[in-house]
């Protein structure tokens, strides 16, 4: 009997529905607390607001690229936090020269464009290079061959531009005319999360309107739909793939130099990783394979890791909150992951799975 | 007759020379270059270099099957020379633009490495050696079968005796003394004579070898073995395996026995993966966590500052069982949510659950619970019947039982029901659910005995450290233990232990690789997957001996 | 002869494509039935319906007198029904006698860590099931081949080891997905003789979808004709041969002079 309505009530539903509910209640209690107690005035959550969105705007540009290449390919390109280090790690050093030269100082939009440039190259090149090396020989094997692939050239790359430029942190050089701040609405936003967010905006139009409106972009979405038919259809799917990478990488890598405008410091063989992470939730969470999706994922995760800790966290009463700021990311990657994989824009893995 | 296809050796002559100039750049040319192999003459650098020049020729010259010698001696040498390009290139910019400001390894050692020591002129003489090298590389593909194979034995023996001689003069002075070491090495290095020597005795062993067992063909009837002389031979490798394992910290010495804790805590870790991974085909990229709760649980229960739950602190005997219990019951507790979930976003979501509990291990709000940044300190070294277990070689015996236990539980649980369900659900999950497999229970076992192993695993490093640092549970922990079980061949026990071997313990003894292990890895990593994605040992293979028998006697039985 | 599974108004909806519509069928216990129908008609869906990979969405079925349509999967298995697929499923990387252990799963009792110290009851039980793996293994006709691994069978021995794995559990119902797709007649001759003789030497009810006409109207008591998830016809073989609106589904509308064409036994 007893063993019948188990069997009936799936008590692995039961536990998630119970997991879901007490998440959905610690998150409610920890608004409340916060809210009630009035603990941050207005100006210092718009503050955090923007932040969370020039943040959430670079998480953007690198999730697009987990997204492009999952929608085509249907696997996780587990180095593509790499290919953003690459380039953010290379350009750094044309940022640094750029400043002591004064070129910089003197006319910083084309430098900026040139650095941009710069990094996209380099990231581009290594996204070809990996899809060429390392998964191009796998397109048929299981899925998890892939994967382990792509964790292996994750380490080979880290270490590679360990090898290359050393272990030492390096900063992108500051910019005088992105020092100030602008008032919108009665608020002061720092000038160059502005710049960055809306930078990145553009560029994420201008991917919208090629995948959407050339030609390039169409024989993208065919070989995404079906790629037997795509083939048939006169498409060289190769030529799609290797394109895809490249976009990706190119996005990637203007990531890189966004964040050196953003947070100079801290530039390192390893800081692909956490942004790497951070923006495969942010692809999740907006449906992955689907490019608004993982717009909007990137922007939504970066509003949450930057009121996260604040808003729920502390009203919890848990100290020193910017210790777990990115547990929260992780915790929303687990969140989504089980209860709504397709993502909360989403349908379209759904029906790929299916 | 055909046409040389010139392209083909230009490329691998290109790529050849492709890899010196990557392993120039990245450091590990100069880096390895202090660490002399043969006299003072042979040094790992050179291995890094000129190997890729060498694997060109020897390539070159195997894509022309049909050329004769002398026309294959030709290609060897252009593509040797090819291969020098790159780096002279490389050179010639360094020249004109110092590029240490940014390339950290493109320092003054490495130029003068690459330059034979002379400045540009030697960049001459580079081209010289690299030609010298590809033409011997091209040679060499020209030798008869049984020479190229003898050679090619002889010249790996000589190499792993010196690039591993930390190892062998360890075991030799301990078995012989000090003095017998300066009769064969110098410093770290083979003394040249030696190494020829050497070098010529071994080939001459494996051409009589190969030689002798080319000309009695395998008899059939010989090769047969009657299941009592099996049974017997087993028993024999049972022993000397076992004698082994207890002597080798006497003979190995104190810091090899740490090396070997090493081997043994990766080794437990590795076979607790290998049920979820490679048994039951869920890709766990979060199993340092387990790891961690095996460890902070130990901490907890046996250190005064811990858990003060009015009993008091328990001894390592009874916070051990404990330790693996709680492990267990995170591995169900993490494995419930992700029950429905596949593949790659399974991987992604238990690299999450990992990366969580660090960074909740790490952060001032279980600071009270878990001591934060500061860890857990003052973990008693574990007592019984008098024994301390204080040194290295007495905590390698306890990791050793831990290993050994876990591998027979594997071993039986494998070849049990509980084991082929494990294997259908990784083969087709819906098939197996559709055999009658449960698959919630099947999933949640799998994870709460690889947990168990782990935590197991975790309790015996906290011991043996003595303390419980939270930086020691990242990431790399997990993909180590990984690539371990990938490298050595999913799925199979011996894979685990050759994995760990070669991934943990032969690093250990590498002091020049430990900077480059995690690129070596990666490598590693990449070129399996591409080539060999069953692992070294597979674990088919293993399974064929074991079942020959019953294979015989299906055959002819019916 | 009672009925052994009855379903009663099962509807299958996929979004807005309805797979399996308002379908009822009883199957008689210890017969050879058939479900047959065009492709994408709903034959398999409604196999899943029945195993419970799908969760039906309207309607009931009825196993051995119990309701089965909202239980999982392994344990409507457990309950007797167990089924073979249209294109083969074997656990690839295991041996053929693996696959009928596995398949043996819902009849092995002892506790899972009895294995670990190979308790009297384990090793007896294993015993015991390697030794009937190996008489399903001959029973089928693949004696000797018992450590192959599936996937360097041939296709017909596939089909066989499939079957043979279903049989492990020794279930009541056996479903049969298209066990004749890609045989030649020669194989699909043997393969009617071989269905017929389980039923007649295990007495375990069979129900088929088939797409070989030859097939079904050989060997089957009852008949069951969907077309786009709807029945349109049941009965004896004869009656559904002459029954026109069974011609107009696989032959197309005004096509009923077709009849000729499915009476040799062509589609």
């Amino acid at each position: 009997m007893f063993r019948r309505t188990l069997s009936r009530l799936s008590w692995v539903d039961l536990f998630l529905r119970a997991f879901q509910l007490v998440a959905a209640v610690v998150i409610i209690i920890g608004l409340v607390n916060t809210f009630t107690t009035a603990r941050y005035t207005s100006g210092q959550w718009a503050t955090l607001v923007f932040s969370g969105l020039a943040q959430g705007s670079i998480y953007a540009l690198i999730a697009l690229g987990y997204t492009l290449v999952y929608g085509i390919l249907l696997m996780i390109n587990f180095a593509h936090g790499e290919v953003y280090m690459a380039g953010a790690f290379s350009t750094v050093f044309l940022a640094i020269h750029f400043a002591r030269t004064g070129f910089l100082a003197r006319s910083p939009l084309i430098a900026i464009v040139i650095l941009i440039l710069f990094s996209a190259a380099i990231s581009t090149t290594i996204a070809v290079l990996l899809e060429r090396i390392a998964y191009r020989p796998l397109r048929n094997a299981p899925r998890l061959i892939p994967l382990i692939t792509a964790i292996g050239a994750s380490f080979a790359l880290q270490y590679t531009f360990r090898g290359l430029y050393g272990t030492q942190f390096r900063a992108y050089p500051d910019i005088a005319v992105l020092k100030g701040t602008w008032n919108i609405l009665g608020f002061d936003v720092p000038l160059v999360q502005l710049v960055v967010f809306l930078a990145a905006l553009g560029l994420m139009v201008v991917l919208y309107w090629y995948v959407e409106r050339t030609r390039a972009g169409k024989a993208m979405r065919a070989v995404s739909e079906d790629k037997a038919v795509a083939r048939l259809m006169g498409i060289d799917i190769d030529k799609v793939i290797v394109s895809t990478f490249a976009l990706g990488g190119a996005l990637a890598g203007a990531a890189g130099v966004f964040n050196g405008l953003y947070r100079p410091q801290g530039v390192f063989f390893l800081m692909g990783f956490f942004p790497g992470i951070k923006a495969f939730t942010a692809a999740v969470l907006g449906g992955i394979g689907n490019i608004p999706g993982a717009m909007m994922g990137g922007l939504l995760l970066g509003l949450i890791e930057s009121l996260g800790p604040n808003s729920v966290l502390e009203g919890l009463g848990i100290p020193a909150t910017n210790q777990l700021k990115d547990a929260i990311a992780f915790i929303m990657l687990v969140l989504i992951l089980i209860f709504r994989p397709q993502g909360i824009f989403g349908e379209r893995l759904a029906e790929k799975k299916a | 007759m055909k046409t040389i296809q010139w392209r083909t050796t230009l490329r691998y002559g290109l790529l050849g020379g492709v890899a010196a100039l990557y392993f120039s750049a990245i450091g590990m040319v100069e880096l390895f270059a202090g660490r002399n192999l043969v006299g003072t003459t042979i040094n790992m650098g050179h291995i890094l270099l000129y190997g890729g020049v060498v694997a060109a020729g020897f390539l070159a010259a195997r894509s022309e099957a049909h050329a004769r010698l002398p026309q294959r001696l030709v290609i060897g040498l252009v593509a040797g020379l090819v291969a020098a390009v790159p780096t002279i290139a490389l050179v010639l910019l360094d020249s004109v633009w110092d590029m240490e400001a940014i390339f950290v390894s493109m320092n003054n050692p490495l130029i003068r490495l690459l330059t034979l020591g002379r400045g540009l002129p030697g960049l001459g003489m580079f081209l010289a050696v690299c030609g010298a090298l590809g033409l011997a590389g091209g040679g060499y593909n020209s030798m008869p079968g049984e020479h190229k194979a003898a050679g090619a034995r002889a010249l790996a023996l000589v190499l792993i005796v010196a690039i591993f001689s930390d190892l062998v003069t360890q075991v030799m002075s301990n078995l012989f003394g000090r003095g017998s070491l300066s009769l064969f090495f110098a410093g770290k290095a083979l003394k040249p004579a030696v190494a020829i020597v050497l070098f010529v005795l071994m080939g001459a062993v494996f051409y009589f070898r190969a030689v002798r067992k080319a000309r009695t063909p395998l008899d059939p009837e010989k090769v047969k073995v009657d299941k009592r002389t099996r049974l017997q031979r087993q028993v024999v490798q049972f022993v000397v395996v076992g004698i082994i394992l207890l002597v080798a910290p006497q003979v190995l010495g104190s810091f090899l026995s740490q090396v070997l804790f090493e081997v043994g805590r990766f080794v437990l870790l590795g076979l607790g993966l290998n049920i979820v991974v490679g048994y039951a085909g869920l890709l766990d990229l979060g199993y340092v966590a387990f790891f961690a709760v095996g460890a902070y649980t130990m901490g907890l229960l046996t250190t005064a500052t811990g858990l003060n739950m009015g009993g008091g602190v328990m001894n390592f005997w009874l916070a051990l069982p404990v330790a693996v219990l709680i492990s267990v019951l995170f591995g169900i507790l993490l494995g419930f949510p992700v029950l429905s979930l596949r593949g790659d976003y399974l991987a992604i979501v238990t690299l999450g659950f990992g990366e969580i509990v660090r960074i909740l291990a790490l952060s001032d709000w279980l600071k009270p619970i878990m001591g934060g940044a500061q860890g857990v300190l003052f973990i008693p070294t574990p007592h019984i019947f008098g024994v301390t277990f204080d040194t290295p070689q007495k905590m390698y015996y306890l990791v050793v039982l831990g290993a050994l236990l876990a591998a027979f539980v594997s071993i039986r649980l494998r070849d049990s029901r509980l084991g082929r369900q494990w294997m259908a659900m990784r083969e087709d999950e819906d098939v197996a659910e559709a055999m009658g497999i449960n698959l919630v229970q099947t999933k949640l076992l799998a994870f709460a005995i690889g947990a168990g192993f782990s935590g197991l695993g975790g309790a015996i490093f906290a011991a043996r450290l003595g303390n419980v640092f939270p930086h020691s549970f990242n990431l790399l922990i997990s993909l180590n233990a990984l690539s371990l079980i990938i490298v050595g061949g999913m799925g199979s026990i011996p894979g685990v232990i050759v994995g760990a071997v070669a991934l943990v313990g032969l690093p250990e003894l590498l002091r020049e690789f430990q900077e480059y292990r995690l690129l070596i890895y990666g490598i590693l990593l990449i070129v399996m997957m591409l080539n060999r994605p069953e692992g070294f040992l597979p674990a088919e293979v293993f399974k064929r001996e074991l079942h020959a028998e019953e294979g015989e006697l299906a055959g002819t039985g019916d | 002869m009672a009925n052994i599974l009855i379903a009663r108004n099962v509807t299958k909806t996929f979004g807005g494509l309805v797979a399996v519509n308002d379908f009822t069928l009883d199957v008689a216990e210890n017969s050879i039935s058939s479900v047959i129908g065009p492709n994408g008609a709903g034959k398999t869906t409604f196999f899943n319906c029945v195993t419970g990979f799908y969760k039906v969405d309207e309607g009931e079925i009825l196993f051995g007198g119990g309701l089965i349509h909202n239980l999982r999967t392994d344990v409507v298995t457990r309950k007797g029904i167990s089924r073979t697929y249209q294109n083969i499923r074997l656990f690839a990387n295991m041996s053929a006698i693996e696959n009928i252990l596995v398949g043996q799963h819902p009849r092995l009792k002892t506790f899972w860590a009895a294995a670990v110290w190979k308790s009297k009851g384990f090793v007896e039980e294993e015993a015991a099931a390697v030794e009937e793996a190996r008489r399903l293994l001959k029973f089928v006709g693949l004696q000797g081949l018992g450590d192959q691994l599936a996937r360097n069978l041939p296709y017909g021995a596939q089909r066989r080891l499939e079957i043979a794995r279903a049989l492990a559990s020794q279930p009541k119902l056996l479903l049969l997905d298209e066990p004749t797709a890609g045989m030649n007649p020669n194989e699909t001759g043997e393969m009617t003789r071989f269905i017929q003789h389980l039923r007649d030497e295990l007495g375990v009810t069979i129900l088929l979808i088939e797409h070989d006409m030859r097939v079904v109207m050989g060997i089957s008591e009852q008949v069951t004709v969907l077309d786009y998830g709807s029945k349109i016809a049941e009965g004896k073989p004869k009656q559904i041969q002459s029954n026109p609106r069974v011609i107009e589904a696989y032959l197309g509308r005004g096509a009923a002079s077709g009849l000729k064409a499915v009476k040799a036994g062509k589609h």
